[in-house]
């Protein structure tokens, strides 16, 4: 048992990483909490269930259409409501983005309503037996699609030149600007990386939890947000390592210690991190030499 | 032609008036010396022309392109490069990394590899320390890394602020024997120093900062046996 319900918490933690890379790598660049990247997960699952339902279109067209959509809306987001406050105070910013998180809410409610709606596996996968242990082809799904995501991002981001300059912009706004790297279409870059990443896991998180509401993405979102301060804020390997550990503990806390709990034990665990280790386990202290 | 032609240049910080309209010219291949204290205006003076902050007024043409409507990060395209104050280098990336950073708008990949053998050469350090995390560095290395990561965007001029900051004597002699030899091979400087003396030395000609304000400028030389400036910069009575 104690392997299933493991490997059903890699695959809800494979999620909450998929989320959490998008807060880190934003809070990495622009240097701001994105609280409103929980609401475009829940908007990626409407998108994905008005293309395979409402239009009947395949899964795997709805997955696409989702994160195109997705990044757009990341895009525009940042155009529209955060770049115009670069250098305001952090405290506007944040305000923004919970002002954004509660717009894209409303609208989700104007559109379809407050009912929840059931999903139907956009793709599916045969399940697999190993010895006494059968994993739902889901959690294969999940872990697979996360697994290649999280090669594709490490390689984008330190082999090509765009990954470079991300890399940059995030230590040094100014330095970057030196070396000829455009800061404003850096952050949109990452707005767009971020909000696809969150479209993936909205559409993974509706094969595994087939119903969706206008607030669908509000827990998951926070999950993911302590995921990334577990791991290190701004650190992108520390995204990942702390999506899956706060997926892990959730399930295992549900399967031994109570389901009613879970919860609060994971936020029970961010406390105790954020007095333990500030940085998450992968954060970096910053050194200023001067 | 001057190379760098800044006219009536103002910087305003909000309603303090920082820059208060200066002018001076880079012409090729000299190296050009802008000294003065704390606080008179010389990073500004760079940043300005570097475009990390706005003008308030006046103009700075390079390479007879006014230079009002080109954003920062387009500068290095146009053939400037900065050695920030502080170095800044990317203290999380590797030296190899930082290097490449600076070839970052550059296409020509054969270029890049000669001018990244060019900058091994020039500091056989960084090459020994290639891939080293630049924050490892030691200050005269991350110095090195910084004049290194500017030169491989092959500048036409290059932007030096306060590269004697913090480093031993014997360091700081080096780096100013290696701004020499850079400017040598054919490369413009315009130099920022509170360190007048050693500035003076190498530089063809300078302009001396007082709150904002040019107060004197001519030929190095002839500045380093001014009373005025031996007085208040070369720290002699």
């Amino acid at each position: 048992m104690f392997i299933s319900y493991l490997l059903s918490g890699i695959s809800l933690g494979a999620i909450y990483a998929l989320i959490a890379l998008g807060y880190t790598m934003v809070y990495g660049i622009a240097k701001m909490l994105n609280f409103a990247h929980g609401d475009v997960i829940m908007v990626g699952g409407y998108i994905a269930f008005t293309i395979s339902v409402t239009l009947g279109a395949d899964g795997w067209i709805a997955l696409l259409g989702s994160i195109i959509f997705c990044t757009l809306l990341g895009i525009t987001i940042e155009r529209v409501a955060y770049k115009p406050l670069r250098g305001a105070s952090k405290l506007s910013v944040l305000i923004t983005a919970i002002g954004v998180s509660y717009l894209l809410q409303n609208v989700a409610l104007l559109i379809f309503g407050s009912a929840s709606r059931n999903f139907q596996a956009l793709i599916v996968v045969p399940s697999v037996e190993i010895g006494s242990v059968t994993i739902p082809g889901n959690t294969i799904l999940t872990i697979g699609v996360s697994v290649v995501i999280m090669i594709v991002l490490t390689l984008f981001i330190n082999k090509s030149s765009a990954g470079s300059a991300m890399l940059a912009v995030s230590e040094d706004k100014g330095a970057a600007q030196l070396m000829g790297v455009n800061v404003n279409k850096t952050i949109s870059l990452t707005f767009a990386i971020g909000s696809g990443l969150a479209a993936v896991a909205g559409i993974l998180m509706c094969t595994q939890y087939p119903n969706i509401g206008p607030y669908t993405g509000q827990m998951p979102g926070i999950k993911a947000f302590i995921a990334a301060v577990f791991g290190g804020i701004g650190s992108i390997p520390g995204a990942m390592l702390g999506g899956i550990a706060i997926g892990v503990i959730e399930n295992l806390s549900k399967a031994y210690i109570s389901t009613q709990l879970s919860d609060a034990i994971t936020f029970a665990i961010l406390i105790i991190m954020l007095l333990v280790k500030p940085t998450g386990i992968l954060g970096k202290k910053l050194n200023e030499k001067v | 032609m001057a190379l760098l032609e800044v006219k009536d240049l103002e910087v305003s910080y909000g309603v303090i008036k920082a820059i208060k309209g200066i002018s001076f010219e880079v012409n090729r291949g000299e190296i050009i010396a802008l000294i003065g204290a704390n606080g008179a205006g010389k990073t500004t003076t760079l940043h300005a022309i570097s475009g990390l902050i706005p003008i308030a007024g006046g103009s700075i043409e390079f390479d007879g392109k006014d230079l009002a409507k080109v954003p920062a990060h387009e500068r290095v395209m146009h053939g400037m490069a900065q050695v920030p104050e502080g170095r800044r280098i990317f203290s999380q990336l590797s030296v190899w990394k930082n290097l490449m950073l600076g070839a970052y708008t550059r296409k020509d990949k054969d270029g890049i590899e000669k001018d990244l053998e060019e900058v091994f050469h020039r500091f056989p350090r960084l090459k020994e320390r290639r891939g080293q995390i630049a924050g490892t560095l030691s200050g005269g290395e991350q110095q090195m890394l910084a004049m290194g990561r500017a030169l491989m965007s092959k500048p036409a001029i290059m932007l030096m602020d306060e590269p004697s900051m913090g480093l031993s004597p014997l360091l700081v002699t080096e780096i100013f024997d290696i701004i020499k030899s850079i400017n040598e091979s054919g490369t413009t400087v315009l130099l920022v120093e509170q360190n007048a003396r050693k500035a003076l030395a190498i530089a063809n000609r300078a302009y001396v900062l007082e709150t904002g304000r040019i107060i004197l400028s001519g030929d190095a030389d002839k500045l380093m046996n001014d009373d005025s400036v031996r007085k208040a910069y070369l720290g002699e009575s």
